[in-house]
């Protein structure tokens, strides 16, 4: 800053123009989510009497983790580990096919308006319910074990898989799909030509991705009876195998891990 | 030989993008379609394959009428009327050899084309094509490791691989440095003078459009308020095509050419120097 340029008296000022306008309505908005939140945790009931009792409980479920025991109950284990992985990977492969033709006709750019207002709604509805519920209906539906898992992962990959997919497909480069359509190409080579090459680093890195969710929601919906090693789990807790218990968290936590670690690096590599 | 009868475009958003145009394009016979930003020069060449749909008026190539057609004829006609992009246009993540297969799509079933299985003709032709653009040694090389240079080059493969009746060319040089400019500009028109293949250039780049190009069409709203040789081009047609502005020089040959031009080797050199030349040049090309 040079000396001889004197800086002018600030006769104007400037704040940053705020969300709401409203003076009145702005603060009325603040005191009343403070209020709310205020009520709510008032509503909050603790039972310190029961916590106190329990603390003993979870210790003894942190003792069982120090000594995990994967002996013991070695044959399920394997038999609920199987059946989950098989379940996973059949699930996700499935899904996917299903999610694919789903993807294209949800994609606002490619697909005539009923067509993508039906595929939207099978999303919506694929989406809107969680996996444990779904597992519950299946398991009803079907009876104990794997296969009600297998049917509720696929129906829950297809929401998730083609929602996001079609999502990508609607941000495609349409210059290149112009050059396509303009060669005469037909409907399904301008999807093989123009589409599928944008997306596919999108496609791989989405199915290693739900692979590994997949994973993790087997043994979730395991307790609620749709088989793999969910299922272990739960006999293992409702016995108080703690140590049992702990074997087989251990195992999943390390088999996400892995599943993790190797989709990060394919995805890496494909993009 | 291609034909548009009182062409007329209307957006749904209600601007009037082609306001009657008629025009008649000889075989053999390239066109530089020149007008400001909006004029409706884009919008004119997709009427043409009807890449976008004209509210009213007829094209007719070799005397079938486009407009009018249903979808499968449309798409027999569309793969004989090749294309060419502004930013290429190229699939990026496919190798060079199927991008300018791709220019076959229109006559090879589903089948084939999704295996890659194309007939021995079409992959010979194309081998044909990537040396005939100076590209033969790229041909698994992905679209998006090459140059802009590069890209427009297999552009160019990819619409002539559909063995074309007519190229569109939608500002073919608009994304490229002035030096690869010149040369793809002038690959295009050397293709067109071998294959007699007539053309339509959309440019902003007015000099280049008139040292490489015969005749010279533009468009103002819409409308076309030039038709000539490109040696008419001058102040007042500029004036009336793109607004009144300081044209600067009569002739469109102004100094500033000479630097770039330095480094184009021996068969650029002084024949840049006066478009003029170069335009005759071509002529004789042509002809």
């Amino acid at each position: 800053m040079t000396a001889g340029a004197p800086r002018p008296a600030a006769t104007r000022h400037w704040r940053r123009p705020p969300l709401i306008k409203d003076r009145r309505r702005r603060y009325g908005l603040y005191g009343a989510a403070v209020a709310y939140l205020v009520a709510a945790l008032a509503t909050v009931e603790i039972n310190w009497q029961r916590i106190a009792d329990g603390l003993d409980r979870g210790w003894r479920f942190v003792e069982g983790f120090l000594a995990p025991n994967f002996s013991h109950r070695w044959d399920d284990i394997l038999l609920g580990m199987e059946e989950s992985l098989t379940m996973t990977v059949t699930a996700t492969a499935v899904g996917i096919l299903i999610s694919l033709p789903i993807a294209i006709g949800a994609a606002r750019n490619l697909s005539p308006p009923p067509v993508y207002l039906v595929c939207r709604a099978i999303i919506a509805v694929s989406r809107s319910l969680q996996e444990v519920i779904i597992a519950i209906f299946f398991v009803a539906m079907f009876g104990f074990g794997p296969f009600a898992g297998f049917v509720t992962l696929s129906f829950a990959t297809i929401g998730f898989f083609a929602k996001l997919l079609a999502e990508d497909i609607e941000d495609i480069d349409e210059s290149q799909a112009e050059a396509i359509r303009a060669t005469g190409a037909s409907w399904l080579q301008l999807i093989t030509y123009a589409v599928l090459p944008q997306v596919m680093p999108r496609i791989i890195g989405l199915s290693l991705y739900r692979l590994d969710i997949n994973f993790r929601e087997s043994a979730v919906i395991g307790i609620v009876g749709a088989g793999g090693i969910g299922a272990t789990l739960n006999t293992a807790i409702d016995r108080y195998e703690y140590d049992s218990a702990a074997a087989i968290l251990i195992l999943i936590i390390v088999l996400v891990m892995a599943a993790e670690y190797a989709s990060s690096h394919v995805r890496r590599w494909v993009s | 030989m291609l034909r548009l009868e009182h062409l007329a475009k209307r957006y749904p958003t209600g601007d009037l993008a082609l306001d009657g145009v008629s025009l008649t394009i000889d075989a053999g016979q390239v066109v530089a379609l020149i007008g400001p930003s909006g004029a409706g020069k884009s919008s004119l060449i997709r009427c043409v394959n009807r890449l976008i749909e004209p509210t009213a008026g007829r094209v007719f190539l070799h005397g079938v009428e486009i407009t009018g057609l249903g979808r499968r004829r449309l798409r027999r006609v569309r793969r004989r009327i090749g294309m060419i992009f502004q930013e290429f246009a190229l699939v990026e993540r496919l190798t060079v050899m199927e991008n300018v297969l791709s220019g076959r799509l229109g006559y090879v079933p589903f089948w084939r084309s999704l295996l890659r299985r194309f007939p021995p003709a079409d992959v010979e032709a194309a081998f044909g094509l990537l040396e005939r653009v100076g590209l033969a040694e790229f041909v698994d090389k992905r679209a998006d490791a090459l140059s802009g240079g590069q890209r427009q080059r297999v552009g160019i493969a990819r619409a002539l691989a559909q063995n074309p009746q007519l190229l569109l060319v939608d500002e073919p040089t608009a994304s490229l440095d002035p030096k690869t400019a010149r040369q793809i500009m002038r690959l295009i028109c050397e293709i067109c003078a071998e294959r007699r293949l007539p053309a339509i250039i959309n440019s902003h780049d007015v000099r280049l459009a008139a040292m490489f190009v015969h005749r010279i069409v533009g468009l103002r709203a819409g409308q076309v308020v030039f038709d000539g040789p490109a040696s008419a081009l001058n102040d007042d047609v500029l004036t009336r095509i793109y607004g009144a502005e300081d044209w600067g020089t009569p002739g469109l040959d102004t100094p500033e050419e000479e630097e770039e031009e330095e480094d184009e080797g021996a068969d650029g050199g002084d024949a840049a120097l006066r478009p003029d030349l170069d335009r005759q040049r071509l002529a004789g090309l042509a002809g």
